[in-house]
């Protein structure tokens, strides 16, 4: 059956172009974008996105193809390349006719435009995606509480956050072992978490960034129970 | 103004100065002068009294030079739309009696990093100036400037009467100069901070606790919601208690739900409130028996008065449904900070039929708004923040969402939409349905989008806007658009006093269009915008007119600023450049920013700044 198709393109530069003659166009992409069911109600197939490269050139690589990009046109060293959007209406052609990349390609989405879109700083990543909670528990206290991983960039950070929180810690740093103590009583609390393989572990024993990906409650363990637990020996093994 | 009218002894013409002669009155009911220029300067005044609107003020004082000086003498709110458009010795020589001021500093994409820090708008000659010649000074309002703590130890010591202050997306003080405020102000009844960038130091003074601890203080508005720094709880419970006027209280975010709590009970007379995090923090330790969660919903409940309802700050989706009570007497929901879905949003909307101005993010989808449509008929005014700012082929919120709005909020006034796609269809249903839309603000957040249906541009829903909404004072662009969206604005947008353009337009005619037909236009802000010296130029008879025209990433040269400096002299032509630049702009000026002004250039302009 034979449909047509209309072919939207975005531009994608970051700044406007000037009045230059030698920019030229280097190659258009077809590529089929996609659209989520409920929102097309009103055409019937979902439009598929071109992008068309033009870069500042003194070479000859100006005709017209279908094809990926990054193609060697790009390899042109121009300073500003961007994309134009033009309406192609590909009249007669079958959608599977097409020479589709299924690559998607959001261009925008990689640079930075400053102060765009136009949202003060403060309302700006609301997504929970950036949060990191986990559930802090300690050892005889009535109140679990939450942290956020994110926040913090290593562990001397975090363990200082829990002096903050259960007031009642210090830090002390023996042996480059992290362990937190009540001063009142001098009991002495090992930080531990829990993590993603279910395994109890020793809060310190991998790289930050790691901790952060893999943790998924932390419990300040009263040092007694953590050597009972056999920590210490599973951390020779 | 009753000082006019003690004992008859005053002088009027000792204020004029020039041209009357002085000479003393007897008292009041024995007044008698031949000289009626001093009759009609006190007819003048006492009628002037009555005078409130600035513009009026403003119309009276260019009568004659009488009129002029009466109407100098008795004005006392002031109104400074830029505060480098007349210097502060300027405004105190003229006005003598000033009780309110409001200063706007900063243009507005400062917010979005556009203008170099450092860049000026400083209170500090401002708070000298004023210290001097305004003792008797009670308000103050300031929006994007920069205000210190010293600034803020000069305002608590310089003013005995001092009863205001709001301050709006300023920065540069802190904890410190709150304190100041709090003690030394003892008539304070307004202390107001929104969106201010509070400094954060290392030692935060506790501020909360500097306020009057004896008797009953007269505060009717706390806001403090953007301060980061924990307050001091007990102090501010026990503040709350003997603030027994206390109609607008605003918690900032390490305010949990339980001390929320807490406040509401001893403050049910409260008008507006600002929740801080509605979130608990803790959780219960399953193991460690049962804690008593309070009865958040009948709190709530008793509270009748609550009419305007923020926070929610870092909230726990699950306490939400407690504020039900409150809703069907709300006529101000902020949500703008709860990322809340469209299942957890629903139950609560469907109560709020009063509801006048909602803002809130785009998680709550499409079928959010639906249910807003559904409920909110007496709607006027609507915000949808996204949650992830940035450029996706698609989003939360769509024209869907907007038709739908447009369907069942027939008397919108002012918009503000964050969106990926848009249609033509949907903002042109929008145009027919709200007539009375006053502000009509859309940022689909894709640049140089097309109608995603059509693929055509974005022109004839723009131009639908401004040809059907005749109230329109207030528009922001964006999406695919041509020469001709700007022909419709320059053609229909006669009462548009604020442009905002990015991203859009095929070239200079669209400046010349807009510039040559909007008479009313006050305040232009353009970046990434194919517009250069020739649509400039075309401007040239109205700039005097204007308060500011910015232009950032555009397609003006040096020479075409040098050229409209050298033909306005009146008029302050900046031209400077963000801090880091990638790569040059040639004969382009990064960004241009040019303001009338009765006072010659600014003398704390930064080095980076070129006042042409």
């Amino acid at each position: 059956m034979v449909r047509s198709s209309i072919v939207t393109l975005y531009i994608t530069s970051q700044s406007f172009p000037y009045t230059h003659s030698h920019y030229q166009l280097l190659s258009i992409t077809i590529i089929p974008t996609k659209m989520s069911s409920e929102a097309s109600t009103i055409t019937s197939e979902p439009p598929t996105t071109a992008v068309v490269s033009i870069g500042s050139l003194s070479t000859n690589d100006t005709e017209l193809t279908l094809g990926l990009p990054g193609g060697n046109s790009r390899k042109s060293g121009a300073k500003r390349t961007f994309s134009v959007t033009t309406d192609l209406k590909l009249g007669g052609t079958d959608r599977s006719s097409l020479e589709c990349s299924v690559v998607r390609r959001s261009p925008s989405s990689k640079e930075q435009v400053v102060g765009w879109p136009p949202v003060r700083s403060y309302r700006k990543n609301m997504a929970k995606s950036g949060c990191k909670y986990v559930k802090v528990a300690v050892d005889g206290a009535p109140y679990l509480r939450k942290v956020d991983l994110e926040l913090y960039s290593g562990y001397q950070q975090l363990l200082s956050s829990f002096e903050d929180m259960f007031s009642c810690f210090a830090i002390n740093n023996v042996m480059e072992e992290m362990k937190l103590m009540d001063p009142v009583n001098g009991t002495e609390y090992v930080p531990t978490y829990e993590d993603k393989d279910g395994d109890l572990m020793l809060v310190g024993d991998v790289p930050w960034k790691m901790f952060v990906e893999s943790c998924k409650r932390i419990r300040l363990m009263k040092n007694s129970e953590a050597g009972s637990s056999g920590m210490y020996k599973s951390q020779l093994t | 103004m009753s000082e006019d009218n003690s004992g008859g002894g005053k002088v009027r013409n000792s204020v004029s100065g020039a041209g009357t002669v002085t000479g003393t009155v007897a008292g009041a009911g024995e007044y008698f002068t031949a000289y009626p220029d001093q009759v009609l300067e006190n007819v003048i005044e006492n009628v002037l009294v009555f005078l409130t609107s600035r513009h009026d003020r403003s119309t009276v004082s260019l009568v004659c030079k009488s009129w002029y000086r009466a109407e100098a003498h008795t004005r006392s709110d002031l109104f400074i739309g830029n505060c480098y458009a007349i210097a502060p010795k300027r405004v105190t020589d003229r006005f003598k009696r000033i009780r309110s001021i409001a200063l706007k500093g900063k243009p507005r994409f400062a917010d979005f990093s556009l203008l170099p820090v450092d860049w000026g708008a400083y209170f500090t000659p401002w708070a000298h100036a004023m210290a001097n010649a305004y003792r008797a000074l009670e308000k103050i309002y300031l929006k994007r400037m920069l205000v210190t703590d010293d600034d803020l130890a000069v305002i608590a010591h310089s003013f005995v009467n001092f009863k205001e202050i709001v301050l709006v997306c300023c920065e540069g003080f802190g904890t410190t100069g709150l304190a100041l405020v709090a003690s030394h102000c003892r008539n304070l009844r307004v202390l107001e901070l929104i969106e201010d960038d509070v400094s954060v130091s290392v030692d935060e003074v506790d501020w909360i606790s500097c306020f009057p601890t004896e008797g009953t203080t007269n505060l009717e508005s706390l806001c403090f919601d953007c301060v980061e720094a924990e307050v001091n709880f007990d102090a501010l419970e026990r503040l709350v208690a003997r603030s027994p006027l206390l109609k607008k209280l605003k918690l900032n975010t390490p305010v949990s739900i339980r001390e929320l709590y807490k406040l509401i009970v001893r403050a049910p007379q409260l008008t507006h409130l600002g929740t801080g995090s509605f979130n608990p923090f803790v959780e219960i330790n399953q193991q460690q028996g049962d804690h008593q969660e309070p009865d958040y919903a009948a709190a709530f409940a008793a509270c009748k008065s609550i009419v305007c309802l923020s926070g929610f700050r870092e909230i726990a989706p699950e306490y939400f449904p407690t504020i039900v009570p409150l809703c069907g007497n709300l006529t101000s929901l902020n949500l703008s900070f709860a990322n809340v879905n469209a299942e957890q949003f629903k139950p609560v909307i469907r109560h709020c039929h009063k509801l006048q101005v909602f803002w809130a993010l785009d998680s709550i989808c499409d079928e959010g708004l639906q249910a807003v449509a559904d409920t909110c008929k007496d709607l006027r005014e609507l915000r949808i923040f996204p949650v992830d700012a940035q450029e996706y082929d698609e989003g939360p919120v769509s024209e869907v969402g907007l038709l739908a709005i447009s369907l069942g909020c027939r008397k919108l006034q002012s918009i503000l939409y964050f969106c990926q796609q848009m249609t033509n269809a949907a903002v042109i249903a929008m145009s027919k349905n709200c007539p009375d839309l006053v502000v009509f603000r859309l940022c689909i957040i894709g640049r140089y989008r097309p109608d995603r249906v059509t693929g055509e541009p974005m022109d004839e829903g723009f131009g639908a806007i401004v040809k059907n909404c005749t109230k329109l004072t207030r528009l922001a662009v964006s999406g695919m658009l041509t020469d001709r969206a700007f022909s419709y604005i320059g053609q229909y947008g006669k009462l548009v006093r604020t442009l905002s353009v990015a991203f859009n337009g095929d070239g200079d005619n669209g400046l010349k269009s807009v510039l040559e037909g909007c008479t009313n236009l006050q305040k232009l802000e353009i970046r990434d915008c194919p517009f250069g010296d020739s649509g400039l130029q075309s401007g040239l008879h109205r700039f005097y007119d204007m308060r500011f025209v910015w232009m950032s990433s555009c397609r003006v040269t040096r020479q075409g600023c040098l050229e409209v400096a050298r033909r306005l002299p009146k008029l302050r032509v900046e031209v400077f450049r963000r801090d880091e630049e990638e790569g040059e702009r040639g004969d382009f000026v990064e960004t241009l920013y040019m303001y009338r002004s009765l006072d010659g250039p600014r003398p704390d302009a930064p080095q980076f700044v070129e006042i042409l």
